[in-house]
């Protein structure tokens, strides 16, 4: 190709070096075009030098000029500092389009009262959009993106149960400082009769048919010192706000999945099991990660994803 | 003054030569980090890792997790609205090698700890799409079926400690990390007490809810519900860490 293009364009300088006795190389000069580039790129770095950080100088290092970023720092102090993109960050959180135009939301919200956010519709429109994200990014990993949850798992926001109460006031407490959901295992504790008589007790509350004798013995065994099933569900078996205990007497179920069984076996076993190995749930703590004004948002998003009270 | 065929003609003097231009970039790029007094924030609290998180970084590694999940948090808006605080370097100072990574196929796990609950994590890395329906990532099920394998903790620790891991042997190493990080920490970090340590964490926390056994997901687990705790940011100004750059 280069032997082609010397006989059509003429002679092509060489480096003048010979190898092995007659091998040559041709010396085609850079396009001009590419060069000047290049020396454009070279006059950038040194423009950059002077006005971006860049060159260490023993400890430190140069700043720049004329490049002060201002932002508001934790204490509301205005600070200014060289550019650098920590600082850039916080001034864009703090005066950025978006920053500005949820702030006017935000002001209204952080004093508004529950009742007023759930009756103003501007304010419920941008709890909505605006809570969606914070919930995807935090909450649907274990509730799911619809709140959902996961049976046996993570409980369900969509229904109208309630484990730690559903009025705003509960469900802030229950975000804001976590939950821990425990059900000691009675698989010791009782013998194997004892807990097939309570789970066909507990199925009878909720309306479902089964042995009478059997339920009659389990009733003794929850009702009373024997199993205390009371403690946290109370004797009329409705469950304990307090202690995050179940309604057993609704068709709403969280740990055993009663209304996946297809027959009377697989309901029974699904209740048994619960009994026999206790139930530990941990919801984790946000105070830490989420600040008040998104935890309040995500409260209302999460009444209103149920029936919230 | 060498001439440039004399360069030409003999390889070795041309890769000696190539080295010594090569390595003039990287040096002026790393050598000043290490005497600019900005690089690593001053920040409490960060220490190394105990046994059995450190056993959990190593199956960490050994899965490849890093492959899909970086532990990055860049300082950019939309990272700090989903991730939490941008990552500090002083929060990777202990870990040889660090776990920054570079893509992210998964989502960045530099503050998952605490996130989730570990009932949470042992269900997710089992199966993911069982939390997560959307989820590609890989089930891991042997992690909770496979004992924890740690009979040379002391050695990893040791070889850790080679590199500028502050884990202790002697009595004077111990009394300095009682000096730093406070007795409590530098009790975790004693070589000389590392299987009592994991053995203690791992059956005080129950990470994989088997109570009567120590397995992988314990030590996997341990070492995911420690990332990106270790700094209380609430003790901190945020203008204090533009500081550090």
């Amino acid at each position: 190709m280069s032997e082609e293009k010397a006989k059509t364009q003429g002679a092509v300088q060489t480096t003048g070096h010979a190898w092995d006795g007659d091998l040559q190389e041709f010396n085609n000069p850079l396009p001009a075009w590419w060069l000047w580039a290049f020396y454009g790129t070279v006059l950038f770095a040194v423009v950059y030098w002077i006005f971006y950080p860049a060159w260490p100088v023993g400890t430190g290092y140069t700043t720049g000029v004329m490049n002060d970023v201002t932002f508001v720092d934790s204490d509301g102090k205005k600070m200014t500092t060289h550019w650098n993109t920590r600082a850039l960050l916080l001034k864009e959180m703090q005066e950025g389009e978006e920053a500005q135009l949820t702030r006017k939301y935000l002001d209204r919200i952080d004093k508004a009262g529950f009742a007023e956010i759930l009756g103003d519709a501007e304010l419920m429109a941008f709890t909505r959009s605006y809570a969606k994200g914070v919930f995807g990014d935090n909450c649907a990993p274990c509730h799911g993106a619809g709140g959902t949850g996961v049976i046996g798992l993570f409980p369900n926001l969509a229904d109208d149960d309630w484990l730690w109460g559903g009025t705003p006031q509960d469900i802030h407490q229950t975000i804001t400082h976590g939950r821990y959901g425990f059900m000691p295992a009675f698989g010791e504790a009782l013998s194997d009769q004892q807990i097939d008589d309570v789970a066909d007790y507990v199925l009878s509350l909720s309306g479902h048919d089964v042995d009478g004798a059997a339920a009659a013995r389990g009733q003794q065994v929850f009702q009373t010192e024997v199993g205390g099933c009371y403690y946290c569900h109370t004797h009329a078996a409705t469950g304990l706000k307090s202690q995050g205990s179940a309604n057993l007497t609704d068709r709403i179920w969280t740990i055993a999945d009663v209304p996946g069984a297809r027959t009377a076996e697989a309901r029974h076993a699904a209740v048994r099991r619960v009994i026999e190995k206790g139930v530990q749930r941990r919801m984790p703590a946000w105070s830490d990660r989420l600040d008040p004004a998104q935890i309040k948002l995500l409260t209302v998003y999460v009444h209103e994803l149920g029936g919230g009270q | 003054m060498i001439k440039h065929e004399s360069i030409e003609t003999n390889a070795g003097l041309l890769i000696i030569l190539t080295m010594i231009v090569i390595s003039i970039g990287g040096l002026v790029e790393i050598v000043p980090l290490f005497y600019i007094n900005t690089t690593v924030e001053k920040v409490e609290g960060v220490r190394p890792y105990s046994p059995l998180e450190l056993r959990g970084r190593d199956i960490y590694q050994r899965e490849g997790c890093y492959l899909c999940h970086s532990q990055m948090i860049r300082p950019f808006r939309d990272e700090w609205l989903r991730y939490g605080h941008y990552s500090l370097a002083a929060e990777s100072k202990y870990d040889h090698p660090f776990q920054w990574g570079s893509k992210r196929t998964g989502p960045d796990l530099a503050r998952v700890g605490g996130k989730y609950s570990n009932e949470w994590h042992v269900a997710h890395l089992l199966n993911p799409r069982s939390v997560v329906p959307q989820s590609i990532m890989p089930n891991y099920p042997w992690l909770l079926e496979t004992d924890l394998d740690y009979s040379d903790i002391a050695e990893r620790m040791r070889a850790l400690k080679k590199t500028g891991v502050p884990y202790s042997e002697t009595q004077e190493e111990y009394d300095r990390n009682v000096a730093e990080f406070g007795a409590e920490v530098a009790d975790k970090l004693d070589i000389l007490n590392a299987e009592e340590n994991l053995m203690k964490q791992a059956l005080d926390n129950d990470y994989d809810g088997q109570r009567s056994r120590v397995t992988e997901m314990d030590a996997l687990v341990a070492y995911l519900q420690v990332l990106g705790t270790m700094v209380d940011f609430s003790k901190y100004n945020e203008g204090y860490f533009t500081e550090f750059r």
